[in-house]
């Protein structure tokens, strides 16, 4: 990329608003991700006992079977998630800093 | 003439593969007609599209990357196709089958690696990237050594993982079909070759696709026939499963034992799934970071509920196959007593899908189960391939301006030696215990891929030294700590006592590289280094942007 883009780019509102809206988006569902499937692997490996608790008296389900199936299907939101919203929001921003770009190129 | 070369190969394979059924009639008792009518058809079906492939691959892109054109929903599927080896489905069904609750600890930690690859590493991959991940690692560091680092990374996962992979399919192919050992290994070799010289990622991407269709609709047929028996409820099922093995297989077991293997397991998954070669290659086949990220969408979607579908197979194989005594391996019992299955615990799905479907619904899943050693084995060679034609071959030795056509045939013979590793290591390694293969393959990919691709993308004071000491010194500490690790030096080298106690490295390994990448970037001053951290910043707004990224092909 040209020395010039590079400058015109970083000055640019909607980079900056994408950098650090799609950023801090990404971290808090890393977090998101990274806190549920450890404090499931902790579980098993520290109290596995909370996971062998039967869901109902009269049943044999552990309450560890519906949890894992849990972080699962969280995977699966959460990916969903993510790129609905960059392929929405997050696209149109790149869309005006592409368009912007192309301006301030014809303009100088 | 390259396609008469093929219309030869097809003929010949094909005349391979019938010499071995004949010799498979001889030897073993049980030939399994259904199962290799169906398994020729798949065959028949995926060289017709490697034809149709070759005939579309010309260019390096097109061999890397088919062009670019590949949509996200395909690529979804493929990615699926490429993760979900027969290990994992005849693997996990049968953990489920033998420990219950534990094989869904173990498959959960094949998935969550997605979510993360999808939220830091998909988009600055596609955008940064045109054939592997070593384009990013080297796109603001000294190309040569960060190319050779790169490229030994994925060698040695490749090739791990292809020891691991042919092994198995060697003694499933045995099992399932008659066949000779080493006859299997040798089918599987030349017919992944043929996929991948001729028709490169096109034909890879459409027998993965394929095999994922398949081999999806084949669980989902067995996980409804197993619910089916039991009015569709989970509770009948499960109550049932715990009279025959008790209310332990409802409960975390052995599998995760203390806090430090549960988090060095779960560093190697996540991580490793996050710098796996044939994965990360993946992400060149779309046109842009849009279809990058619906990529990962489908694949976890797929991955996820094909994880839950083994484990109602595992449970349905502890009702239906379990003391049945239709499948159990007598010669096995005499010695050992218990009720052991025929070729143990991992044909529990195999023997489930004859429970519920008879000899044809066998025969689909024994072909299935071998499309899917295809499938796997192809995305790892064509992967292994590019690191030594695109990496070591275009970028290193011809200084990134090879000749194209130089460049293709330099990927095909790679693809050829590639395959004859394979076929070798295959047969060398049949009587081997070879549990640890994958585990060290995932370290590897988590140790050395992994902290070098993810630091080149977001730190900007990373230097070329940082990563060339610390990706060799993660690479290095997780090919030592298997080695002296439990599976190794106790099981393997039958040592009394393991040097290193734990079996999973990664939590070590992974934090040596990245503090080692972090020590030798910040100490170096060298004039070099300042150039590169100045780049960073155009790399990061490519990598943010797409602007400037490498589009598809127009076909």
């Amino acid at each position: 990329m040209k020395k010039e883009f590079v400058d015109i780019i970083k000055e640019d509102n909607s980079y900056k608003e994408l950098v650090s809206k799609r950023g801090r988006f990404s971290i808090k569902l890393t977090l998101i991700m990274l806190f549920v499937y450890f404090s499931f692997i902790l579980t098993i490996a520290f109290k596995p006992s909370i996971l062998s608790t039967p869901i109902s008296s009269s049943s044999v389900i552990t309450v560890g079977i519906p949890l894992g199936v849990f972080v699962i299907v969280l995977a699966f939101v959460l990916t969903g998630i993510y790129t609905y919203k960059a392929n929405g929001e997050f696209d149109e921003l790149s869309r005006k800093i592409d368009e912007n770009l192309i301006k301030s190129i014809n303009d100088a | 003439m390259m396609h008469r070369v093929l219309l030869f190969l097809i003929i010949s394979s094909i005349t391979l593969f019938a010499t071995g059924i004949i010799e498979g009639e001889v030897t073993k008792q049980t030939l399994n007609v259904s199962a290799i009518s169906m398994f020729v058809i798949f065959v028949g079906a995926t060289l017709g599209i490697t034809y149709w492939a070759a005939k579309r691959t010309k260019s390096p892109k097109d061999f890397y990357t088919a062009g670019g054109g590949i949509t996200g929903f395909q690529n979804g599927m493929a990615i699926a196709g490429d993760y979900m080896s027969a290990a994992s489905f005849l693997g996990i069904s049968g953990l489920v089958y033998l420990k219950g609750y534990d094989g869904l600890i173990y498959s959960i930690g094949f998935l969550v690696g997605w979510p993360i690859i999808l939220f830091i590493i998909a988009e600055p991959l596609r955008n940064l990237g045109k054939y592997s991940f070593a384009d990013v690692a080297s796109y603001r560091l000294r190309q040569k050594p960060i190319r050779i680092l790169a490229a030994s990374g994925s060698i040695a996962t490749v090739i791990l993982y292809l020891i691991a992979q042919m092994v198995g399919s060697g003694k499933l192919i045995q099992l399932l079909f008659g066949l000779e050992y080493e006859i299997a290994v040798i089918l599987v070799g030349v017919l992944m070759i043929l996929y991948v010289t001729f028709g490169g990622m096109l034909a890879t991407t459409w027998v993965q696709i394929i095999k994922a269709f398949l081999l999806l609709s084949g669980a989902t047929f067995m996980a409804f026939a197993v619910m089916s028996q039991y009015e569709y409820s989970f509770e009948a099922l499960f109550s049932h499963a715990t009279e025959i093995k008790g209310l332990d297989i409802m409960s975390p077991g052995a599998l995760i034992s203390d806090p430090i293997s549960a988090i060095s397991l779960a560093i190697a998954l996540m991580f490793g799934t996050a710098g796996l070669p044939h994965i990360l290659m993946r992400f060149f086949t779309v046109s842009d970071a849009k279809e990058a990220r619906k990529s990962v969408f489908y694949a976890t979607g797929f991955i996820g509920y094909f994880y839950i579908l083994t484990f109602i197979i595992g449970f349905g194989a502890i009702v239906m196959v379990f003391q049945n005594p239709q499948y159990i391996d007598y010669a096995k019992q005499a010695l050992e007593g218990g009720s052991p299955i025929l070729g143990g615990n991992n044909m529990a799905a195999i023997h489930l899908s004859h429970a519920v479907g008879g000899d044809l619904f066998l025969g689909f899943i024994s072909a299935v189960a071998f499309a899917t050693i295809l499938a796997v084995v192809s995305g790892l060679t064509l992967a292994g391939a590019s690191a030594i034609s695109h990496d070591l071959y275009a970028s290193v030795l011809k200084n990134g301006d090879p000749d194209h056509k130089k460049e293709m045939q330099v990927s095909k013979i790679a693809t050829v030696v590639l395959g004859i590793v394979a076929i070798v290591m295959g047969i060398m390694f049949e009587n081997q215990n070879i549990a640890f293969v994958v585990g060290l393959a995932f370290a590897i990919a988590a140790s050395a891929n992994f902290p070098v691709l993810i630091l080149s993308m977001y730190w900007s004071k990373l230097t070329t030294r940082g990563a060339v000491i610390g990706g060799s010194m993660g690479l290095l500490s997780a090919v030592v700590l298997v080695v002296l690790g439990p599976i190794v030096w106790v099981d393997i080298l039958g040592n009394a006592e393991a040097i290193f106690p734990y079996k999973y490295p990664a939590l070590f390994s992974v934090t040596v590289a990245f503090a080692a990448i972090y020590y030798f970037s910040i100490t170096d001053y060298s004039h070099r280094a300042k150039e590169e951290r100045e780049n960073f910043e155009a790399q990061f707004i490519r990598s943010q942007t797409g602007i400037g990224a490498e589009g598809a092909n127009e076909h």
